[in-house]
């Protein structure tokens, strides 16, 4: 390569990353799914290949003028029997090839650390669980499981990291996820990729991907201080919910310690899983996710707490287990500085009452 | 290439036949409360031209603004206006009626050998529900737009603009009704007119591939009328139907939507599939390969098309199995498309090919339909679609089929049956040219949206990345050539009604009901009733006419 | 080669058109009477089959959301009046009998009793009309119309209400009760397609009342009166399956 001149070949690898026809693979999935759209790629090609070598060939062996008369052919059942049988068996490859990826994409593994999106009109703003937040980007550090739980504040939008080869729609209502794992540091795009109005083309904006050092810089400058489960713990005393949610004997409500993942059943006779959506679920439309053995009086909080105030107290929940949130910490604060952040798991396990006095009715009960 | 199969009357002495469909009366009334199915069609041939260019000219729009990464040329809320109206426009108001309107109106009944079509009278209602809906659309053009995308979601189209949505869901809800009815009438004509001797299987494939669309077109548009209702009904008076603060579903919206609007995706290429069953055949003097497994392919596309409609939704939050099933779905219905392609390249084996117009745009469709049903497989995929979709490459996945496909089904049919309508033909040499500019154009303007797709470029983006802009230039490039290629027909066709010469009743030598009457045809189409007593593409039945009207005349 | 003479002829070959070969109603392009009802009739079926398809949008919103939301859905639907319905029913299945009587009659040639039952039909239909507006007037009364100052006070406190009592309901939760509104939505949405039809309808049997006054439909050409009744029997069915999801979910013999 020596011989090759430095001019020419920086004017060719220019020329290759600018015509390049694929993103930068940059999650542990894009070469798993680069594999199958090529796979399909050179299906395609070889199909469209056939197709236009016969009828080429065809054209040109069968012209007017080289074969004046026509032969009538009715049909031939084998060759129907073969272009249906061929094709079919390709489609259903790639249906199972892609079935498995699609799984794959949206089944976060358990370990996986969360950080909540919330789309409006027009950007993009991540919650982490240490509570540093931002707009229109996210940081992240490489080699990690990274789960995101989307949901939107108005409209649809599409959360889209094209490097990442994920996408996924954010809904106004109810919460969707997926999950990447980054394998190069670097600055990626992220779009908004659902039509939404008038800026949708500005809902734009930066996937970073940090070194773990970097990353832990990076969280300890941009702290508020709070992290998402302590603000929950804050809107959790400020709507009393501990009047019913608490240990004691008589307690209305059912206790959330460790009720994040657990199989519950339901009064009226099914069994959930509560994951994050049943936990949404719950505060906003708590009459139809009543535990068994509790009476229907849980008030809804819908129109009195936002989406990110939601995602707080969920986020709370999700950490009165004991063993989950332990983990959780450490997965957070081995990438922060010496002692950061060390404090809040003192408050863990139990769902102290904190704030409201016994006896005093929540905002918004409905007298039994 | 000079071998020809067109066969003229001698120039000096022909002349078009003083009675027949377009003299036989006259006045702006005859036209306008006309019975005759083909004084409809040439109504709906205007009607669709027209808006066809407009359509046109908000994509030349797009492209211009595309050409570089800001949004320079015209605000971004324009920009929304502008691709919203031209997806509105060319979706409902030209693509779906198309080939139906036109050449499905005027040649049905010929080609079975009837008077007209079943309901006349329903058929011109149709043409009046077009106009009404499409003045409608041009009305909100002309009072400040819609921009919710022609998908129309919700909560966007209910609650977060405040542009003119009501008016363009009524427009496209008028129009729906008018492609019921046409659709109902060709059902109607179908099972009851045919002609003595014409059974089932002795039906044109033309016929058959309108067969199946119709059934799309009844069962299917109605859903979307619901649709459209619910959401006039939630930005008015506020019905929680789609709300999710009062208990409602965004998503229900969309599956009501998909629920027609994947099964309007063949009612518009199916009939495109029609007229290229019939150019194949006529122009390599064979009868179709497999008759019956095309016929029945067009049939198990309009059933399975039925079931697929989630696969415009893998991304948005429904459940994995539901994604398994209906990519299932998907993979099946790409199958009858494939037989189809295989069964026309191989009626070309051993016939005897020429290439004329309408031969080009044929070829023009299958190279462009085999690629653009190919990527319908890419985003049937449930793990690949989650990369490409929301991107260009479903830009570039629908232009393909509809544009590259569709729309070059329909120039092919509007050549081949020109001297059949107008008693002219058209001038051949200009056309060919035509024909091979429009292939060029439009390979440059949409085949760099795959490319744009795949490296992530989002659709319905006013501005983009610096990185996109050499594959945007491309296509806007490309779309000149392309737009140069569509405004050439317009030009020759129109000169041909006055210079183009005399067709006489059978230019192509081709079979069919059609063929053997007069160019144009008379009002009522046939004096006598034909009887069909021979196969579908009989060109040994057609050897025997002409000899026998040759012996009679010598 | 010369022009093929095929099949067209120059139309003055043409026979005489004479009107004793067939009645005055055949339209020219139907080899005969029979083909000409025959696709008639085929066009109204495939037209219901549409209707289907377009009530079928509502029917699926309402399997869906009174499987999320069935309390909400069994305190609102007590909301309506089991009379009046009822009454409705029964004054629409009357109305598809007199209209299948009407039928026969055109087909058997009696001009009169034609007449008869159309108007009666026509009556029948008013009469369902004019209950539908007492209904309505109801519901605007107690403000359970969507989008107009809905109130949920009939659902969180059902002692307050006249028809929640008689229902024996209890108060619902806030966040079920607000989904009564979503109950009211499809109500008004399915009730006021309904209505559209039934409206549709008798505007058409006014028309055909003069006609048959005249006897356009005795004297052999009964195509619009079956058609039109098809119709009118496709608006009854549509109400006997709303009938019972709107008004008697989860109704017990104590109410």
């Amino acid at each position: 390569m020596d011989h090759i001149s430095p001019v020419i070949w920086q004017f060719l690898v220019k020329w290759m990353t600018n015509f390049a026809l694929f993103p930068p693979e940059a999650s542990k999935i894009a070469p798993q799914m680069d594999a199958l759209l090529f796979f399909m790629v050179l299906v395609s090609l070889i199909g469209l290949t056939i197709v236009v070598l016969l009828v080429t060939s065809f054209c040109i062996l069968y012209s007017k003028e080289r074969h004046p008369v026509a032969v009538q052919i009715e049909g031939s059942t084998l060759l129907e029997a073969t272009w249906t049988i061929i094709p079919l068996g390709l489609f259903l490859v790639m249906f199972v090839w892609g079935a498995l990826i699609y799984f794959r994409v949206y089944t976060p593994p358990a370990n996986a650390m969360n950080i909540y999106v919330v789309g409006k009109q027009w950007m993009w703003k991540a919650e982490h669980p240490g509570g540093q937040h931002e707009i229109n980007s996210l940081h992240i550090p490489i080699g990690k499981p990274i789960q995101l739980t989307l949901i939107s504040q108005d409209v649809f939008h599409s959360f889209s990291i094209p490097a990442f080869r994920v996408k996924r729609e954010a809904i106004p209502g109810r919460y969707t996820s997926v999950w990447f794992e980054a394998t190069q540091t670097g600055t990626f795009h992220l779009f908004c990729t659902q039509y939404c109005g008038t800026n949708h083309s500005q809902m734009i904006g930066d996937i970073v991907v940090l070194t773990p050092d970097d990353y832990k810089k990076w969280l300890a400058e941009s702290t508020s201080g709070m992290s998402l489960a302590q603000n929950g713990e804050r809107l959790f005393a400020s709507l009393s919910c501990a009047a019913c949610h608490n240990t004691r004997p008589d307690a209305r409500g059912p206790s959330l310690a460790n009720v994040y993942g657990s199989k519950l059943a339901l009064s009226s006779g099914g069994t959930v899983l509560a994951d994050d959506a049943y936990l949404r679920e719950s505060i906003l439309n708590p009459s139809q996710h009543i535990t068994q053995g509790y009476a229907p009086i849980m008030p809804t909080y819908q129109g009195q707490v936002s989406e990110e105030g939601v995602i707080a107290l969920v986020e709370y929940i999700k950490n009165l287990n004991s063993d989950y949130r332990i983990q959780q910490i450490t997965n957070t604060t081995d990438m922060l500085p010496e002692g950061e952040g060390k404090a809040a798991p003192a408050a863990s396990g139990t769902a102290g009452p904190k704030a409201a006095p016994p006896g005093t009715a929540p905002q918004g009960m409905v007298k039994p | 290439m000079s071998a020809t199969i067109v066969s003229l009357p001698d120039q000096s002495t022909a002349r078009i036949p003083k009675v027949n469909f377009l003299t036989k009366e006259n006045g702006l009334l005859s036209w306008l409360l006309t019975g005759d199915h083909k004084r409809i069609a040439v109504l709906y041939l205007i009607s669709l031209t027209f808006f066809f260019f407009i359509g046109g000219a908000l994509a030349g729009l797009i492209r211009l603004e595309l050409l570089t990464p800001q949004t320079d040329l015209m605000a971004t809320d324009t920009y929304n206006k502008v691709f919203t109206m031209h997806g509105v426009i060319m979706v409902f108001f030209f693509l779906v009626p198309s080939v139906p309107a036109t050449l499905g109106n005027f040649l049905i009944p010929l080609m079975l050998g009837a008077k007209d079509l079943a309901l006349p009278k329903v058929n011109l209602l149709s043409w009046y529900l077009y106009v009404a809906g499409g003045i409608l659309a041009i009305y909100t053009m002309a009072t400040g737009g819609v921009d919710t995308g022609w998908t129309f979601t919700t909560p966007l189209s209910t609650h977060y603009v405040n542009t003119n949505v009501l008016t363009t869901g009524l427009a496209v809800f008028i129009a729906g009704f008018s492609s019921i009815f046409t659709g109902l009438n060709f059902i109607v004509t179908i099972h009851k007119m045919r002609c003595p001797g014409m059974t089932w299987f002795r039906m044109p494939l033309f016929v058959w591939a309108h067969y199946a669309a119709s059934i799309l077109m009844v069962l299917g548009t109605p859903v979307v009328a619901i649709a459209i209702v619910l959401v006039a009904l939630e930005r008015t008076i506020g019905i929680g139907v789609f709300d999710p603060t009062k208990g409602g579903d965004p998503l229900l919206f969309q599956h009501l939507f998909w629920f027609y609007s994947h099964p309007a995706v063949y009612i518009m290429i199916l009939p495109g599939m029609g007229v290229i069953s019939e150019t194949i055949s006529t122009f390599s003097r064979k009868r179709v390969f497999g008759y019956t497994a095309v016929a029945f392919s067009s049939v198990a596309i309009a059933v399975f098309g039925f079931f697929v409609w989630a696969h415009h939704m893998f991304i948005m939050g429904i459940s994995n199995y539901a994604v398994l099933v209906f990519s299932l779905l998907t993979m099946l219905v790409a199958v009858p498309s494939a037989i189809k392609i295989f069964n026309w390249t191989f009626t070309l084996y051993k016939g005897s090919i020429t290439f004329e117009t309408p031969m080009l745009y044929t070829f023009g469709f299958m190279g462009l339909f085999t690629i653009g049903g190919l990527t319908g497989v890419f985003l049937g995929t449930s793990g690949t679609d989650i990369h490409l979709t929301e991107t260009y490459f479903i830009v570039a996945h629908f232009h393909f089929v509809m544009v590259g496909g569709m729309l070059m089904a329909f120039l092919a049919g509007i050549h081949f049956w020109w001297p059949k309508m107008t008693g002219r033909m058209y001038p051949e040499k200009i056309s060919q040219l035509a024909a091979v500019v429009t292939f060029i154009g439009f390979n440059f303007t949409f085949f760099p949206q795959f490319i744009l797709g795949t490296l992530g470029m989002p659709r319905r983006y006013a501005s983009y990345p610096p990185e996109f802009q050499v594959l945007n230039v491309f296509s806007t490039a490309g779309a000149t050539i392309l737009g140069v290629g569509y405004l050439l027909p317009i030009l020759y066709l129109t000169w041909s009604l006055k210079y183009g010469e005399i067709a006489g009743n059978n230019p192509w030598q081709a079979t069919g009901l059609e063929w053997q009457t007069q160019s144009p045809p008379l009002t009522e189409n046939f004096l006598v009733t034909p009887i069909m007593d021979h196969e579908a593409y009989d060109y040994e039945w057609l050897e025997n006419q002409k000899e026998k009207e040759v012996a009679s005349v010598g | 080669m010369s022009d093929s003479t095929a099949i067209a002829h120059s139309p003055h070959d043409a026979p005489e058109h004479g009107h004793e070969e067939h009645p005055a109603y055949l339209r020219h392009h139907f080899e005969n009477v029979e083909q000409q009802a025959d696709a008639a009739g085929f066009a109204m079926w495939l037209f219901l089959l549409t209707e289907v398809m377009f009530f079928g949008g509502l029917f699926t919103a309402y399997l869906i959301y009174r499987n999320w939301y069935y309390p909400a859905f069994v305190a609102a639907s007590h909301q309506l009046d089991i009379f009046w319905g009822t009454l409705n029913t029964l004054l629409l299945i009357s109305s598809s009998f007199t209209m299948a009587m009407g039928v026969w009659c055109a087909e058997t040639r009696k001009k009169q009793g034609l007449v008869l039952c159309l108007v009666l039909t026509f009556i029948l239909g008013i009469g369902f009309l004019g209950i539908k507006t007492i209904e309505y007037k109801e519901k605007i009364e107690k403000h359970h119309v969507p989008g107009f100052h809905y109130s949920l006070n009939s659902f969180l406190n059902p002692d307050t209400d006249e028809a929640a009592v008689k229902a024996g309901d209890k108060p619902l939760p806030l966040d079920m009760a607000r989904h009564t509104e979503v109950y009211f939505s499809l109500y008004f949405a399915m009730t006021g397609m309904h209505a559209l039809h039934m409206i549709i309808g008798i505007a058409i049997l006014g028309f055909m009342i003069f006609r048959a006054q005249a006897g356009a439909y005795t004297a052999g050409h009964v195509t619009f009166v079956e058609n039109f009744g098809l119709y009118w029997h496709f608006v009854d069915i549509v109400w006997i399956f709303l009938f019972p999801l709107l008004y008697l979910i989860s109704r017990h013999a104590n109410t």
